[in-house]
């Protein structure tokens, strides 16, 4: 008995997809970008639709020279903990700034995505509390429910009734309850029904908790995402995000009204033990999020390049999911044709991302596609030619 | 609300024969992970359907525990019990 025995299932399955396609969809690399919506792959000039870049703010010159400024002041890293060396001047200004553009009081910066839901969640919902979770939840949030110590509840994928049901099945137990929803689902690009969820919210006594990582700065009049578009912010307890997809940088973040979102800082095992942004993060962040504000026609041009890339797609034929939104999932049958096809996508100079299951739901491979504000109407129009090209080639077996 | 351990079992079984990829031999013993080849994603959505049958919901952290179809029908009737 090796300890590596238990990888040689995955092993064998790598082997498997490889043998299909001849890549591993999993070690696919950006040689260079060459803008926002284009990069280098095996050596060729590729269309990038599985990037979550969706504002395209990770090429911003603004953002460029704030970090070059950044790190030549300050240097490339702050070697610590927020807790102990590594809270700098800069930290609490993102924090400030963070917590102004969502008009809420209290706001932590955590040092990924990942790790500002993985921190909040399992510190928010303690032993004897309750976490509902949505069925399709990202694996930031069932990790999140297994370093924490709540019970921990799924409901039907965006279904407020269901939720309601299974609150009801607990409401007299005395442990808090924390509802977790997402603002935009990564796989599907299904919007949470918020109105609803927030009304379940209110009527059952919760705590709501919205992971806007893929809306935050897509949806809303202003880019605080779905509770803004839904007008719900009041309802919302918690708001935690991502800067690494709208913002084009890396860290994650969560604002909030209570108070007690101080002491959170003091209990978060994912916040107090590991280095925190480094400074020319930071000044980038800030610097993509006046970007953002400055250039609102940057989410009309979003939800424009989503609606024209879903209608293209849909009209080839292909399934996908009801909501148009920039994360467009194209629903396949089978396994081994979302290989070929994937395959065929990046011969023919498109990138998007393969996802399989069970990280899918309903066990239905998919072809996850992000749209972005930078591309151009040519640009989408060639990515849904190439996927009409790709899926002329499918062999008829398949 | 009196539903035995028994009963429980005979109506998971029930439902899992409704879904034609399940071996027909299935019995109470059954490992639910490595008899029925369901990954952890069909386990949760599978006992999701179960909970509404029977009005109840099963806390994720103790599904982890349980191994057979026997497990889940005792770890139901607990819960419906109160436990």
């Amino acid at each position: 008995m090796s300890i590596f025995d238990k990888f040689r299932g995955v092993e064998q399955r790598l082997a498997e997809l490889q043998a299909e396609g001849g890549r591993n969809p999993f070690s696919v690399v950006i040689e260079r970008p060459l803008s926002s919506t284009v990069g280098i792959i095996e050596g060729r000039e590729t269309l990038l639709f599985g990037t979550n870049n969706y504002l395209g703010l990770s090429q911003s010159p603004r953002a460029i020279e704030a970090a070059v400024e950044a790190v030549k002041a300050r240097g490339v890293g702050t070697t610590g903990s927020r807790i102990a060396n590594g809270t700098q001047s800069l930290h609490e200004q993102l924090e400030q700034r963070i917590a102004g553009f969502f008009q809420q009081k209290h706001c932590m910066v955590f040092s990924t995505g990942y790790q500002a839901n993985l921190g909040m969640i399992s510190t928010l919902a303690g032993k004897g509390d309750y976490l509902l979770l949505d069925a399709d939840s990202h694996a930031s949030i069932y990790d999140a429910s297994r370093l924490g110590h709540a019970q921990v509840i799924r409901f039907r994928h965006n279904d407020p009734d269901d939720l309601h049901k299974r609150l009801n099945r607990i409401k007299d137990e005395p442990g808090a309850k924390l509802v977790v929803v997402e603002g935009i689902y990564s796989m599907t690009g299904n919007v949470v029904p918020m109105a609803e969820m927030a009304a379940v919210k209110r009527e059952t006594g919760s705590t709501l908790l919205v992971d806007e990582a893929h809306s935050f700065g897509v949806l809303g009049p202003n880019g605080r995402g779905v509770a803004e578009a839904a007008g719900m912010e009041d309802d919302v307890d918690f708001i935690v995000g991502t800067f690494s997809k709208s913002l084009g940088t890396v860290g994650g973040y969560c604002v909030s009204r209570h108070p007690e979102l101080e002491l959170v800082r003091l209990h978060c095992r994912p916040y107090m033990f590991t280095a925190s942004l480094p400074p020319e993060v930071i000044a980038a962040t800030m610097a993509a999020l006046d970007d953002m504000e400055a250039q609102p026609e940057l989410r009309t041009r979003l939800m424009e390049n989503a609606e024209r890339f879903h209608t293209g797609l849909n009209k080839l034929g292909l399934t996908t999911g009801k909501t148009v939104s920039p994360v467009v999932g194209v629903v396949l049958e089978t396994i081994p044709e979302a290989i070929m096809l994937w395959n065929t996508l990046l011969s023919l100079g498109l990138y998007v991302n393969l996802s399989l299951p069970p990280a899918t739901p309903d066990h239905h491979p998919l072809l996850r596609c992000s749209v972005m504000a930078t591309h151009t109407s040519e640009q989408i129009d060639r990515a849904v030619e190439i996927f009409g090209e790709a899926m002329a080639r499918l062999p008829a077996s398949v | 609300m009196s539903e035995t351990v028994q009963d429980v079992s005979a109506l998971i079984i029930n439902k899992l024969l409704a879904n034609p990829k399940v071996p027909r031999d299935i019995s109470g013993s059954s490992k639910i992970v490595e008899d029925l080849a369901f990954d952890s994603l069909a386990v949760m959505n599978f006992v999701m359907e179960i909970e509404d049958e029977l009005d109840v919901s099963v806390p994720l952290d103790r599904l982890a525990e349980i191994r057979t179809i026997d497990d889940l029908a005792e770890c139901i009737v607990s819960l419906k019990k109160g436990g």
